[in-house]
């Protein structure tokens, strides 16, 4: 009793110094960046990070007149270990604007917890589950990259129309961001009269080592796979599908066949050339803007990738409208960011992937690309431009009440019989 | 097998059916009525194969692990460190040399050196406290996961297997027939069964080696008495090391193999660590033909139970461990 009594008391000091501190060191604002820098998808939060950095040199570490702080979080793409890092950041470090985190369902629970911090700003990293925005979105959760349905845009009806494909076989992660994926693909394709039945669709975990069962269980009678796996368990499953002698083409969901598997050290190469997908990037696009992005990022780390991946373009994004919206505020929170949240909620700018601006839950309306996997000149493995679908929303161009009509995205949903 | 049938004619029996079922349902083409009851015959026998070459590689991490304990008591929880660290050197020397092979002799070595190091540097200090030398090796296994990480970064690795034993090999083992009359046989990845068949040979070299050979014996001896051991003129640290030395390369080795099969990555140590310690578990402490056994039960389990009941296969492993703990707490092959 006594001790809870104390660490009150001490907590109440804490506090009152904590803003006593924050006052006096205005001339600094702490930004907080979460990604996963453990686990199966290290490598992604890896290039996360590098997505920070280079919107943060970008800016020199400055705007609105405030010199920029950086802290780091990690987490493991757990919703548990997510909501611990951001504690850290938020709680500890006191960071006004977090942006993160990385995975789906991280996502999903870094919106139940920004509801209880209504004075701090969250910036979505690269999660993209559905419902982080679309269903009782928080009122201070930005998302400048879209869900993983908007990123399948266009994809169901390209392997429906011109790839000719009618039955599919299903392999995706068990959370939320590879349910959105599977929804965002099926729904237009089995509305064109595609199949793919539940007994057909294949969940792991996250993390899962050993694909051979699944591809034991895979059935023969179907046209294509469609592959929604990312990071580690992506080229795990590639490496042991070639091993096995499989033959099926595959269709790969948006970090699939992502940069941050294709330049992997893995031999995935004759699984994955040729493969259709979409998402917010194409490693080949033709575009000054792009092409200066993808140049940036190569000299800057001459360790990463061949080319960016869909990670450090996110949380280049990202980062880069938190500062932007700080410049247009002045660098000022002191309202507990209300200003700052109105300047976000309307910001619209150019990224290297076209024009990005936020709907009424503050879901990013952006353009998506649908790509094929080919070799590169320099002989790496690229996704190259089949079409760009510009300024894709969040309902698909349906209206919200009509879209809620789907349902919430699930192993099931759609049912596709 | 007369005598068997002598004292245990029930068991005996139902064993012998269990045998030939099984055979049946590897070998003959499935009728209509089995593949409604339990799915397809491909998914079946390609689950009992990777059954097999999982415990097969099992028994390759575990076989080193049940050593150790057996003879020194040491419950080596870096076990799995060791594992990862023979896969990063396998995979470094592999590629550096493009040869395969000299990647896995090099990772056995290099590992099974690393664990004499730490038998003659660490554990001979605290001989006979059993507690201590376990913390050690916790801590051990936290600072080499942490160093192999700030070394080879989070990125998952993957070998490049021998050309020859990549890409998948026909079974003759007929899957289905199809309406034209054609056989379609089943295929299996070449490298899979590898895995399988050097696990069989290391089991074998493990059993000559300590059934046969003198050092082998007084490995034995130590296992059940080390102070006589030590009393009748052994050298018993030698021997302390030899099999400290080899039970750690044996997880070098196996990091190479596993990381072939599968992959590389953070997090594999811990993996591995708890596959080890089920495996002996369930096998019985200390004892090789117990490893054998564990790794075999919870290979197959682990497969049948993701194949056939994906959403709570992981379970299994752990209902097989409690069921061994609760009716027989020694382990199935355990003594004592």
């Amino acid at each position: 009793m006594i001790v809870r009594y104390i660490s009150k008391t001490l907590l109440a000091i804490a506090i009152v110094f904590a803003g006593w501190h924050s006052a006096k060191a205005q001339e600094t604002i702490k930004m907080g960046a979460l990604a996963t820098l453990e686990g199966a998808f290290t490598v992604l939060g890896e290039e996360g990070m590098r997505g920070v950095e280079m919107a943060l040199e970008e800016f020199g570490y400055e705007a609105g007149g405030k010199t920029i702080e950086l802290v780091t979080g990690s987490s493991d793409a757990s919703p548990d270990s997510a909501l611990r890092a951001a504690r850290k950041l938020v709680e500890q470090d006191g960071v006004p604007i977090l942006v993160g985190p990385l995975s789906g369902s991280e996502g999903l629970a870094l919106k139940d917890y920004a509801k209880t911090h209504p004075d701090v700003t969250f910036i979505n990293g690269s999660s993209a589950a559905q419902d982080t925005t679309l269903r009782e979105p928080a009122e201070n959760f930005f998302r400048f990259t879209g869900d993983g349905a908007q990123w399948l845009a266009g994809l169901g009806e390209y392997a429906y129309n011109e790839k000719g494909y009618r039955n599919l076989a299903v392999l995706a992660e068990d959370y939320s961001f590879p349910y959105t994926q599977v929804f965002g693909f099926l729904e237009p394709f089995c509305r064109l009269g595609g199949k793919a039945p539940a007994d057909a669709r294949f969940w792991v975990p996250i993390g899962n080592n050993d694909y051979s069962s699944v591809i034991a269980a895979l059935p023969d009678d179907v046209d294509a796979i469609f592959v929604a796996l990312g990071g580690a368990d992506a080229v795990k499953f590639l490496t042991q599908y070639g091993q096995a002698g499989g033959e099926l083409p595959l269709v790969g969901g948006t970090i699939t066949v992502d940069q941050s598997v294709l330049g992997s050290k893995g031999r995935i190469r004759d699984q994955v050339i040729g493969t259709p997908s979409a998402g917010p990037i194409s490693d080949t696009w033709d575009n000054p803007a792009w092409r200066e992005f993808q140049d940036e990022y190569r000299e800057r780390f001459p360790d990463g990738f061949p080319s960016p991946s869909l990670f450090a373009h996110s949380y280049y994004i990202s980062t880069k409208a938190a500062l932007l919206a700080l410049d247009e505020v002045n660098g000022d929170l002191s309202d507990g960011g209300k200003a700052y949240r109105r300047a976000l909620a309307n910001l619209e700018f150019e990224t290297p992937t076209g024009k990005v601006s936020l709907d009424e839950r503050r879901n990013a309306v952006a353009d998506v690309f649908l790509t094929e996997v080919t070799v590169d000149d320099a002989g790496n493995l690229a996704n190259e431009t089949v079409r760009v679908i510009p300024q894709v929303n969040q309902t698909l161009g349906l209206p919200y009440e009509e879209f809620l009509a789907y349902g919430q995205v699930s192993r099931e949903n759609p049912s596709c019989e | 097998m007369g005598r068997l049938f002598g004292r245990h004619p029930n068991w005996t029996i139902a064993v012998l059916l269990a045998a030939v079922v099984l055979v049946w349902l590897i070998f003959a083409v499935w009728p209509e009525w089995l593949v409604n009851v339990i799915g397809r015959k491909k998914t079946f026998v390609n689950t009992l194969i990777n059954g097999l070459t999982l415990a097969g590689l099992y028994f390759l991490v575990a076989s080193g692990f049940t050593l150790i304990f057996g003879l020194m008591r040491n419950v080596n929880l870096a076990h799995g460190a060791m594992y990862l660290l023979g896969a990063y050197i396998g995979y470094e020397v592999a590629e550096a040399s493009g040869n395969w092979f000299l990647g896995l002799v090099v990772a056995f070595l290099a590992v099974a050196l690393f664990g004499v190091l730490m038998q003659v540097l660490i554990f001979r200090r605290m001989e006979g406290d059993d507690l201590r030398q376990t913390m050690v090796t916790i801590a051990i296994s936290i600072i080499a996961a942490d160093l192999m990480l700030a070394v080879w970064t989070g990125t998952t690795y993957q070998f490049t297997p021998p050309e020859w034993l990549f890409g998948a090999i026909t079974l003759p083992i007929v899957s289905v027939v199809k309406s034209s009359g054609d056989a379609v046989f089943i295929k299996y990845p070449a490298y899979r069964l590898a895995v399988f068949f050097l696990a069989v040979a290391v089991g074998i070299a493990l059993w000559v080696f300590l059934n046969r050979t003198r050092v082998g014996m007084m490995v034995r001896a130590g296992v059940n008495d080390r102070d006589m051991l030590a009393a009748s003129g052994v050298n018993i640290q030698l021997v302390f090391m030899l099999v400290f030395g080899l039970g750690a390369g044996l997880a070098g080795l196996a990091g190479v193999v596993g990381g072939t099969a599968l992959s590389i990555a953070p997090g594999e140590d811990l993996r591995y660590l708890l596959a080890s310690l089920v495996v002996v578990i369930v096998g019985g402490l200390g004892s090789i033909s117990g490893a054998a056994v564990g790794a075999l039960i919870i290979g197959l389990a682990e497969q049948f139970g993701l194949a056939y009941f994906p959403t709570y296969g992981v379970v299994f492993t752990f209902l097989i461990m409690v069921l061994v703990l609760a009716v027989r707490p020694q382990g199935i092959m355990g003594g004592r």
